[in-house]
C-alpha cells in the first residue's frame, strides 16, 4: 500500500477514483438491500389474512 | 484424458502476488470482472428466467440478473488472480490488469471472494436458496475445478469446465420458479455441447499462445487432425440436441426454424473444418487480431464466429417467443 503523503499526482488521482467507485458500490448495495426488503416484505404483508 | 507432457510447465507462481507497478484505476477492477463474458452470461441467464414462465417482481428479476452477472464477474476476478502467470505469457491476455502490473494479485483475489459472497447471499435473500446454491456451485466450479485444476492438467479442460458457462440459464430458471426442471437442464446441455466445438475451433488457430503458456489445449496434446475430428463428432451431437426444445414444450416455430437452418450451416462448417488443414503448421493466426487468420485456418475461424452467432440466435428466439407469447411446440405429445 502506498503512503498517501508521498504519492504522485497520478497515484492520488487513481486513489480518488477507486474511493469514489467503492463509495458508490457501497451506497448501491445499501439501496438494493433496502428495496429488496421492501419488495419482499410488501409481498408478505399483502398476503396476510387481516 | 491426456496429460500434456510436451508442454512447458505452467506453474502458478510470481505474477499472482506481484506488487502493482502502476496505480490501479477503478476501471482496472472492472476489467477483472471480464465484462464481455459477463454480457453472454447475463443473456443466457435472462433467457432461463423468462422461459421459466413464472411472474417475478421486475425489481427482483433485475436483482437475479445482477447476481448472476456479479457472480460471473467474481469468477473472472478469481481466474485472473490464479492465472496471472500464464496470462503474462500469452499475447491475448498479457494486457490484463494483474499480469500488466496495474492490480496486485491479492487485490484481485479479495475482489473475487467479496463479490462471490455478495452475489450468492443477495441471490438467496432476494430470490431463493436453490438459485443461490447453483450460483455458488458455478463460481466454485469455474474458479476451483476449471481454473485451478483442469485448465493446466488435461486437454478436456474446456469440456468439463464448460459446465460453469452452461449453468446460468438454470440459475435464472431457478431464480424465477424455485425449481430446475428438465427444460432448464436442456438449455444447460445445449451450451455444454456447444462449448467444445466453439473453443477448439478457436484454439486451432491460437494454439501457439497456449503452447507458450503451457496450457494443454486439445490441438497441442492430440494434434490438429484429432481436434478437427472431435469438433465434427461434438457437432453431430450438438446440432440435433438444439432441436429438442421443440419436443419438450420449450421452443416454438421461430426457434425451430433458426435451430434447423443454423444447425445445418453449423454442420457444414464443421465438415469443412474437418476436411481442412486448420491448425497444421502455417495455419496459425496473424498478429493483427482474433479473426485475422492465414488461409489454412479460415475454416476454423468461420466455425468459431458462426458458433457465437448460432448460440446467440437460439437463445434470442427463445426469449422473443416467450416474451411475445408465441406458443411452444410440443412435438412429443
Amino acid at each position: 500500500m502506498s503512503d498517501p503523503a508521498r504519492e504522485s499526482d497520478d497515484e492520488a488521482k487513481a486513489r480518488r477514483g477507486r474511493n469514489i467507485a467503492l463509495a458508490l458500490g457501497l451506497v448501491l448495495f445499501v439501496v438494493l438491500v433496502f428495496v429488496v426488503t421492501i419488495v419482499r416484505l410488501g409481498a408478505s404483508v399483502t398476503k396476510q389474512p387481516f | 484424458m491426456a496429460m500434456s507432457e510436451a508442454l512447458p510447465n505452467a506453474t502458478p507462481t510470481k505474477a499472482k502476488s506481484g506488487a502493482a507497478k502502476a496505480p490501479a484505476r477503478w476501471q482496472d477492477f472492472l476489467l477483472l470482472l471480464k465484462p464481455r463474458v459477463m454480457s453472454l452470461v447475463v443473456f443466457t441467464g435472462l433467457t432461463g428466467l423468462v422461459c421459466a414462465g413464472r411472474w417475478v417482481h421486475p425489481f427482483l428479476a433485475g436483482i437475479a440478473i445482477l447476481c448472476i452477472a456479479v457472480g460471473a464477474g467474481a469468477s473472472g476476478a478469481l481466474n485472473m488472480w490464479y492465472d496471472a502467470d500464464i496470462d503474462s505469457k500469452m499475447r491475448r491476455t498479457r494486457g490484463r490488469p494483474v499480469p500488466a502490473g496495474r492490480v496486485q494479485g491479492a487485490d484481485a483475489l479479495a475482489l473475487g471472494v467479496v463479490l462471490s459472497l455478495f452475489s450468492v447471499m443477495l441471490m438467496g435473500m432476494a430470490l431463493n436458496w436453490l438459485a443461490a446454491g447453483l450460483l455458488a456451485f458455478t463460481i466454485v466450479f469455474y474458479a476451483v475445478v476449471y481454473t485451478i485444476w483442469l485448465k493446466r492438467w488435461t486437454a478436456q479442460n474446456i469440456v468439463i469446465g464448460g459446465l460453469a458457462g452452461a449453468l446460468p440459464p438454470v440459475i435464472g430458471w431457478a431464480a424465477a420458479s424455485g425449481s430446475a426442471p428438465f427444460n432448464a437442464w436442456l438449455l444447460c446441455a445445449i451450451i455444454f455441447m456447444w462449448t467444445p466445438p466453439h473453443f477448439w475451433a478457436l484454439s486451432l488457430y491460437t494454439s501457439e499462445d497456449y503452447k507458450k503458456a503451457g496450457v494443454p489445449m486439445m490441438p497441442l496434446v492430440a494434434g490438429p487432425a484429432s481436434t478437427r475430428k472431435q469438433i465434427l463428432i461434438y457437432s453431430l451431437f450438438f446440432t440435433p440436441l438444439c432441436l429438442t426444445p421443440c419436443l419438450t414444450g420449450l421452443g416454438g416455430p421461430l426457434y425451430l426454424a433458426v435451430a434447423a437452418f443454423g444447425g445445418l450451416v453449423f454442420l457444414l462448417l464443421a465438415i469443412r473444418l474437418y476436411l481442412s488443414k486448420a491448425g497444421d503448421a502455417g495455419a496459425q493466426r496473424n498478429d493483427d487480431g482474433l479473426y485475422d487468420v492465414r488461409a489454412g485456418a479460415k475454416a476454423a475461424r468461420n466455425l468459431f464466429a458462426f458458433s457465437i452467432l448460432y448460440l446467440t440466435l437460439l437463445f434470442a428466439m427463445l426469449l422473443v417467443e416467450h416474451l411475445m407469447g408465441i406458443k411452444p411446440l410440443e412435438l412429443l405429445r
